[in-house]
């Protein structure tokens, strides 16, 4: 049997922790294990040693030497919203919870910057920029739930990305707690920082790297114009081919996301926003900028879409109808739990010319284990996310679903695509690392690793497949209710 | 043997090795040793893609001649730099041009970057894709570091149609009101009397924008006006307290003067990572040996 180290009350790491902290924000009994053994991805299995909440910088850094002097691990966490199980704990670490650092420390609009502590709830941020004239570009669908410190560590995406990139693009400075316990800045508001770009390197390391507990954002500009459109086919393939059609003819919509007649039908039945329920695929596209621009590029997007076979397109009017038209696809997984009690959601980008053939293997892959698949995603950028929905009662649904996703990964490699657009590699995907980079690529990874936590510390066994295991990890579970991609 | 095989076997594995683009900041973090064996990474063209949106392209091409290709096509690359300049030594020396503002830093540009490690391995930094995050992000260490850790062979960057039209305006407005005036201007500048603004866009939205500049006192103008030599880094947010002569990219933190700024202070745990960097990714100290990215602040790098 496995010799345990999970932390128990009265333990000497827990009592350091509760001297450093406070009693009531440090929790080792077996609910708190249990909560924080799970983040919203499909794996189960993770380990607790001890769960901590800590509010101060200082407070950070005591949890992470409390860990070292115990010989303990740490893995920061913040909403729970990851989807590649980046934050679910290997081997009884000390879990380092953000979400009580949740304030918004400073805003400066005429500088178009704002700090912020990383359990900031991403949608809390831009409704505190209201009237300001600036929002946060990055916007992940969890968006309501999910932390600015999660968005560093995954290098979140969203719609918008599509314009205005990843997080990485808008974030500035970091104050980090190293896995050393030592405290720094990297990057700052000065355009260039002296050296090696470490906070480039840092955002999107998935909590192996450190704990950033003070954030600077760069803000944008809300644009003047915003156009919203839906626009629906008979056929995905001139779906995709619209999209193509768009980027090639030297326009870069703010968004562009796709939804197939499964993921149509669910949203239609859950939130009537209006779509075709007999369409086989909708667009959504939004343009922004200048009016001017806006104008000719809607006519232009209106005469492809004529061009590429679309039914329909229409315009929305009005905020209000904007707002439907997107809410249909913000809450798109919560529809889908109409279908199948479960879903495995998967995450790979692909070159965006070659949509049509990719969705078309997906259909034929999902077909051939006898499952559904409903795809809902951002085309404009080629990230796909097929959702393999099901019903996990079923005798030998699990195995389908694992050899189904496996040649979803493999087919959009083979493609030309990359394996994760926005989650992340964390526990899920390091069986595909080498699909992507060769061992002298990875060793080259690991060494950045190693300039950060030379002795792997910091949330251990996640992202590069160094060997390093996680015990009691398996595979697939049902889902979590109100996972988002 | 490709021509990122043969740019590996020329760089080797051993003895000390530099590798020239156009040498256009060559300068920049101190001068290179002079044992060091001087190597040219490949030039031209590999690929462009227009509907991707992506361009594949030796290190060593020349800025112009990787513009002419995309200009073809009515797409461009965030990569701005003196005549001469090349890809690989724009990427390395982290140097953005005016556009910054709105294009955002050099860094952003780079998808993927297939470059030669100090043993001698190809190593693939990045994804393939314009949206990316399986990994750690190689390439952003690589941007900035001056040939430190390894040398860019080859790279993919992101591309981005080319603006309708672009227009320079100048006149005496002061910054905070031309910023307010006008909506993500892709560069504005301020010389303490003067504003210039470049508008880029749809022909409607640059005549209005300069209508509502005009209103500020503001004109057409040929360009920017010329630089100084040396680049200073401030925080963006001090440009009103600025004396002397000078130009500056507002909302940026670049201010252009005559005069080498003062090496800039780093924190001690930022040069301690910053060293085992080096150490992990060129543990005998062969690339690029006498440059150093934490003293490239001081030197003059002349304007793009």
């Amino acid at each position: 049997m496995r010799w345990s180290r999970r932390a128990t009350p009265g333990e000497p790491l827990v009592d350091q922790l509760k001297a450093a902290l406070a009693d009531d924000r440090v929790q080792a009994g077996e609910g708190a294990k249990q909560l924080f053994s799970r983040d919203a991805s499909v794996i189960v299995g993770g380990r607790v040693g001890v769960v901590c909440f800590p509010e101060t910088t200082a407070e950070v850094q005591a949890c992470v030497c409390a860990a070292r002097r115990h010989g303990r691990a740490f893995v920061a966490r913040g909403a729970g919203t990851g989807l590649a199980g980046g934050a679910v704990p290997c081997d009884d670490p000390v879990v380092i919870v953000t979400t009580r650092m949740n304030r918004i420390l400073e805003v400066d609009v005429d500088a178009r910057v704002a700090w912020v502590e990383p359990g900031v709830v991403n949608l809390d941020l831009t409704r505190h920029l209201a009237g300001t004239g600036l929002h946060f570009a990055p916007d992940p669908s969890s968006q309501q739930s999910c932390t600015i410190g999660g968005n560093i560590a995954n290098n979140s995406g969203g719609p918008h990305c599509l314009a205005y990139g990843v997080t990485t693009e808008h974030v500035l400075a970091l104050e980090v707690v190293l896995p050393s316990g030592e405290v720094t800045v990297l990057g700052g508001l000065e355009p260039d920082a002296v050296g090696y770009d470490l906070r480039g390197a840092f955002v999107g390391g998935e909590g192996t790297l450190g704990i950033a507990t003070r954030i600077a954002l760069r803000l944008t500009d809300n644009p003047p114009a915003i156009r919203t459109m839906l626009v629906d086919f008979a056929e995905v393939a001139d779906a995709g081919a619209l999209v193509s059609a768009i980027i090639g003819a030297g326009i870069v919509p703010a968004a562009i996301e796709m939804m197939d007649r499964r993921c149509i039908e669910a949203v239609e039945a859950y939130v009537h926003a209006g779509y075709p329920t007999d369409a086989a695929a909708v667009l959504i596209v939004e343009l922004d900028g200048l009016p001017g621009g806006v104008a000719h590029e809607t006519a232009i997007v209106e005469e492809l879409a004529a061009e590429n076979n679309a039914r329909t397109v229409r315009v929305a009017q009005d905020d209000a109808e904007r707002t439907l038209i997107w809410k249909g696809r913000k809450t798109a997984f919560g529809a889908i739990a109409r279908i199948k009690p479960n879903y495995y959601l998967h995450d790979t980008v692909i070159p965006r010319t070659k949509l049509v053939e990719v969705l078309e293997s997906v259909y034929e892959i999902v077909d051939r284990y006898d499952l559904i698949v409903v795809n809902v995603f951002h085309a404009g950028d080629g990230n796909l996310h097929p959702l393999l929905v099901f019903d996990q009662r079923e005798p030998g649904v699990l195995e389908r679903v694992h050899r189904a996703g496996a040649e979803i990964v493999e087919t959009s490699m083979a493609a030309g695509g990359a394996l994760s657009g926005e989650h992340g590699i964390g526990l899920e995907k390091l069986k595909f690392m080498h699909l992507m980079f060769s061992p002298d690529d990875l060793d080259a990874q690991a060494r950045l690793r190693a300039v950060f936590d030379p002795e792997l510390v910091a949330n251990p066994a996640k992202v590069l497949p160094s060997g390093a295991s996680c015990g009691d990890i398996q595979g697939l579970a049902k889902m979590p209710d109100g996972a988002w991609v | 043997m490709t021509r990122l095989a043969a740019f590996a076997d020329e760089i080797g594995a051993t003895e000390p090795v530099s590798v020239a683009g156009g040498r256009t900041k060559w300068d920049l973090g101190g001068a290179v040793d002079p044992a060091a064996r001087i190597v040219h990474a490949p030039s031209g063209v590999v690929d462009h893609d227009p509907a991707e949106m992506i361009v594949v392209v030796g290190a060593g091409t020349p800025l112009h001649e990787l513009d002419e290709v995309l200009a073809a096509r009515g797409q461009m690359v965030t990569l701005d730099g003196p005549p001469g300049a090349t890809v690989g030594g724009t990427l390395m020396s982290g140097i953005s041009g005016l556009r910054r503002r709105t294009h955002g830093p050099v860094r952003n540009a780079l998808l993927q970057a297939d470059y030669v490690s100090a043993d001698g391995t190809v190593i693939t930094a990045g994804g393939p894709t314009v949206k990316n995050v399986s990994g750690y992000d190689l390439c952003r260490l690589l941007v900035g570091s001056l040939g430190t850790i390894g040398f860019v062979g080859e790279v993919r960057l992101r591309t981005r149609p080319r603006p309708e039209v672009s227009r320079w305006c100048s006149g005496p407005a002061r910054p905070h009101d031309v910023d307010a005036t006008v909506f993500r201007p892709a560069a504005q500048l301020w010389d303490g009397t003067t504003s210039w603004v470049l508008l880029e866009g749809y022909q409607t939205d640059v005549d209005d924008q300069a209508a509502a500049l005009s209103g500020l006192g503001l004109g057409s103008a040929d360009g920017p006006p010329v630089l100084p030599p040396h680049r200073h880094v401030i925080d963006p947010r001090h440009i009103d307290g600025l004396d002397g002569a000078f130009v500056a990219e507002v909302g940026v933190g670049i201010v252009h003067r005559h005069d080498s700024p003062q090496p800039r202070a780093v924190d001690p745990h930022m040069l301690e990572l910053g060293r085992r960097v080096k150490a992990e990714f060129d543990p005998t100290g062969r690339c690029n040996p006498g440059r150093d990215p934490y003293r490239s602040a001081a030197a003059a790098v002349p304007p793009p």
